[in-house]
């Protein structure tokens, strides 16, 4: 009788190291594997990286223009926003090249003189669903560039830009940060954030059915 | 292949661990979001051009609410409507209607070019012309018939009788030399007559539900679309916050019931009764206002007559309702600094019983609120169109003198300006040819909107020739043999001058936001080629260029603030000198035998459906809850402790056949108790058979069951419902 008890108790011990072993090992193996493939891999496959069409330098043009941001990006008289600049403000300076860059001659024998705009990749480009006014945020809110768009004004390149393979939207929007933490307001730019400023500033916060900002004011 | 016990784990565990990690990363979060505006992006989903984008300031004109509209254009495209901030009537509100209007600017149902019938009448067969053909079609059949001295028996219908339009249209009738320009009527009429025979002057009437402190309606459906709609309802919101009383009286349970402080269910029809023993206490208790109403012509006549029939304890078997409660009542509404009372069922769209209407107003004068901050102004109508009178010819002069054909003005219906709820009747009646040899349709559609639809189109198809100047193929369209295309609210130029008991109305400049779509012409100049193409007198009758030119010279110094701001106020309110009148209040009784037909059906209004001119948007359709259509199936609304016969027992969703002395439809049964037992209540705005795939088909068109009521006192249609009976549907 002890015998069998005892051969039985070998057996289930020998079984019950081996396999909880390899359990634990296996399941190590998908925990990383499947970390791996979250943060690493799926965020380079998520976007493509896409050069813009010719570099540009905000850092050197600051300094040569007089009045800042709003040289190039401003209100026009009926209140819309010149928000990428059209060729018409390069041409003044640009008729002839100038200075030394490749990107420069290129600029200006592809562009300026066919006259062809140049099909610029923007980076805070908003969804077709979402209404956005320069003049209420920065005229009637008085915000300025930054909070935004980040230190943009004081590169000297213009950084890759990422496209969602899926959404065809640009990085910048969900944010480098594939967690989607961000740190600085500039860092992203989704909906909760447009509407964490709308409520702390209390924008028309009269939706009857969320009791938060109404959709209308940018869902138009 | 055998799998061990070892591998099954490892295998087992693997996946664990991955989808441990998978949830630890931010992968299936970052995929979920992604993959919605994913799907915003399908190359079917409509989305707006980018492009300039700039905002238009217009007026509404898809009901008489007159609000003021500031549309979002990108580009050439108008992508978004909006109420106008600062406009008087709807402050930056807008209603459902008004907000979807985009659909019916763009959508499938539109008139494109002028058209021509080739198949039978109704049969919604046309061939396109152009506009030099159609009008001169159209010229060439007016001429004809004014040659044979028949210029009398054209008639127009209008949807309203003010604004330049209609009254070009008008015009037009007088010069060619007939009497017969028809308004679809609304219980404004009712309110002109009650007016012109209790103050004894033309008005409309303006109530100031701002400043009212006590609101009691006898069955207004005040936020059903009652008025100008977006102005009820913002009135309403403030008197719940201002903590005001509104008292609902209505057989059923209305949205206006259901909000009101207290909802009072008299039988329908005995409104008027009530309002007479609501005055009966009031003067009995010396509760009215006595420097108002002492010494009013007719007052003590009216006070006898009140306090010999109307006393609360003989009006409760009419009523079903207790004295106690008209006791109350009267004390309350006498009590208010502020009191109003209004009426008008529903939405108003259909006139009403005129002895309700003049019960009603004299609670206003015993309360002495006319003319008074929160009571009832009197304001004259408008007079900005001062064209001079056409000269006619002899032809024009014979036809204007022949007596209307639908009686209005006549001795039996002295004060009625017009009653289109009798033309049908009439020329059904009429011996021989019928009276109506052509007939002009604008901005109406009567073969859809009048009580007893198929006597309607009985009538209609007697006419010869009928002329339709709709935008969009309505029933009526469809039963035309030429339609002229009017430009669709959003592309054109017209004034709209807004009554709909405003207390400050206003006159409003629609202006286009964009460009006529198709081959369109505006009314007002399709009316000005035809007079010039008649020729003679009727061509120099209009001496504009165009419309514009017209509308331009009408408005005067007016033209360039309305073209800034898009209204201007019109007449400010008159004096009115009271008279009470001692006539017995008659109830309308719903047609047809009570043996027969043990229910009563009674149309209801809502605000989620379009029941004139303008039919409902695909949008507004999707509001319309399932309890009211269901698919393409119309459920009608009975009270589960309605008796109706051992044969059939009410079940929710049931089908049955609805049948009345005029028609029977399927429909299905909604069980609510918000229904007074004995009633079926069958919304009103369902049941089209033309325009598009969006609307016809929809379930059934109460105007088929109902039949026309005529008032004995102003001899408009006072119809509030019709007996019937539901019986099983045999399969
Ligand atoms: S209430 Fe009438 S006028 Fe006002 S937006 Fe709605 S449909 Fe247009």
């Amino acid at each position: 009788m002890s015998t069998s008890v005892d051969q039985k108790k070998e057996v289930s011990t020998e079984v019950g190291d081996g396999a909880g072993g390899f359990a634990i090992l296996f399941f190590l193996l998908g925990l990383v594997a499947s970390l791996i493939v979250g943060w690493v891999a799926f965020p380079k496959l998520l976007y493509s990286q896409k050069n813009q069409p010719i570099d540009f330098n905000h850092e050197l043009h600051i300094g040569l223009v007089d009045e800042g941001c709003e040289s190039c990006h401003f209100f026009r008289e009926d209140g819309t926003y010149s928000g990428v600049p059209k060729l018409e403000q390069c041409i003044g300076c640009h008729e002839e090249v100038q200075g030394q860059s490749k990107d420069e001659a290129v600029f200006v024998e592809q562009y300026v003189k066919p006259g062809r705009e140049v099909p610029w990749f923007i980076y805070a480009k908003q969804p077709e669903c979402v209404f956005f006014s320069h003049v209420a945020h920065v005229k009637a809110g008085g915000m300025d560039c930054v909070t935004c768009h980040g230190h943009i004004g004081e590169s000297s390149s213009l950084k890759v830009y990422e496209e969602n393979r899926i959404t065809g939207y640009s990085r910048d929007i969900w944010g480098k940060n594939i967690s989607g933490i961000k740190t600085n307001t500039y860092d992203r730019m989704k909906m909760d954030d447009c509407s964490e400023c709308h409520v702390k500033k209390g924008v028309n916060q009269s939706s009857v059915q969320t009791g938060k900002g109404a959709c209308f004011v940018c869902h138009k | 292949m055998k799998v061990s016990r070892r591998t099954f784990l490892s295998i087992g565990s693997f996946i664990v661990g991955g989808a441990a990690g998978t949830a630890l990363s931010p992968l299936p979060w970052k995929l979920t979001d992604d993959l919605s505006i994913w799907t915003q992006n399908w190359p079917w989903t409509p989305k707006p051009e980018r492009g300039d984008v700039s905002y238009v300031n217009s007026v509404c004109t898809l009901c008489p609410g007159g609000c003021g509209l500031s549309v979002r254009k990108v580009n050439d495209r108008a992508v978004k409507i909006e109420g106008m901030k600062g406009h008087p009537v709807n402050d930056g509100g807008i209603c459902i209607l008004g907000l979807s209007g985009l659909q019916l600017l763009y959508g499938p149902t539109r008139v494109k070019t002028p058209l021509k019938r080739v198949g039978e009448r109704g049969q919604g067969k046309f061939k396109k012309i152009s506009w030099d053909e159609a009008l001169a079609e159209a010229a060439e059949k007016l001429g004809a018939l004014r040659a044979e001295g028949k210029s009398h028996t054209v008639a127009c219908i209008s949807g309203s009788a003010g604004g330049t339009v209609p009254q070009l249209l008008k015009r037009l009738l007088t010069a060619y030399g007939s009497p017969n320009f028809m308004s679809v009527p609304t219980m404004q009429d009712a309110y002109a007559v009650t007016l012109k025979q209790m103050h004894g002057i033309d008005a409309c009437p303006g109530f100031d539900v701002e400043n009212a402190d006590f609101v009691l309606s006898f069955g207004s459906g005040i936020i059903e679309g009652w008025g100008s709609p977006v102005r009820m309802f913002k009135a309403n919101s403030a008197w719940q916050d201002k903590k005001i009383k509104v008292v609902q009286i209505e057989s059923n349970k209305s949205n206006t019931a259901a909000k009101a402080a207290k909802w009072i269910p008299a039988r329908p029809g005995s409104e008027g009764v009530l309002a007479l023993g609501i005055a009966h206490v009031m003067l009995r208790d010396g509760l009215y206002k006595k420097e108002a109403c002492d010494g009013a012509a007719g007052f003590e006549d009216f006070k006898k007559w009140v306090a010999d029939n109307y006393a609360p304890e003989n009006i409760a078997a009419a009523t079903g309702i207790q004295k106690e409660t008209v006791e109350s009542l009267a004390k309350e509404f006498a009590a208010a600094a502020s009191p109003i009372a209004l009426c008008g069922r529903g939405q108003g769209r259909t006139p009403g019983s005129q002895y309700e209407f003049m019960a009603v107003h004299a609670l206003n004068m015993l309360a002495g609120n006319i003319n008074k901050a929160g009571g009832v102004q009197i304001i004259p109508e408008p007079k900005y169109i001062a064209w001079t009178e056409p000269e006619l010819d002899e032809i024009a002069q014979k036809g204007t003198a022949s007596p209307r054909i639908d009686g209005a003005g006549s001795e039996t219906y002295p004060h009625a300006k017009s009653l289109l709820n009798r033309l049908p009747q009439a020329i059904l009646t009429a011996e021989g040819a019928s009276p109506v040899q052509a007939l002009l349709i604008s901005e109406a559609n009567p073969c859809y909107t009048l009580s007893d639809t198929q006597a309607v189109k009985k009538a209609f198809a007697k006419i010869p020739f009928v002329v339709s100047f709709s935008s969009y193929m309505d029933e009526s369209a469809q039963n035309a043999d030429i339609i002229l295309p009017n430009h669709a609210c959003l592309e054109r130029l017209e004034d709209v001058p807004t009554f709909a008991g405003l207390s400050k109305p206003v006159i409003g400049l629609s202006k286009p936001v964009i460009k006529p779509q198709f081959d369109t012409k505006h009314t007002g100049d399709a009316v000005i080629a035809l007079a010039k193409a008649l020729g003679d007198k009727i061509a120099a009758a209009f001496p504009w260029e165009s419309y514009e030119a017209c509308l331009k010279e009408t408005l005067g110094d007016k033209w360039e603030i309305l073209n800034e701001k898009c209204f201007v106020a019109a007449e400010e309110n008159i004096e009115a000198p009271l008279q009470f009148f001692t006539q017995e209040c008659k109830t309308v009784s719903a047609e047809g035998d009570e043996k027969q037909y043990p229910f009563v059906l009674m149309p209801y209004d809502s605000i989620r459906l379009a029941n004139g001119f303008i039919g409902n948007t695909p949008f507004l359709t999707k509001t319309v809850p399932d309890t009211v259509l269901k698919k393409n199936e119309m459920l009608v609304a009975v009270n589960p402790k309605s008796a109706c016969g051992d044969s059939l027992s009410l079940k929710e969703g049931r089908s049955v056949m609805l049948t009345t002395p005029k028609g029977s439809a399927k429909v299905r049964v909604h069980l609510s108790e918000e229904i007074m037992p004995g009633v079926i209540a069958v919304p009103r705005g369902l049941g089209h058979t033309a325009y598009d795939k969006y609307l016809a088909g929809k379930g059934v068109n109460c105007n088929e069951l109902i039949g026309p009521a005529e008032d004995a006192g102003s001899g408009l249609d006072a119809v509030w419902g019709i007996r019937a009976k539901l019986s099983n549907v045999s399969i």
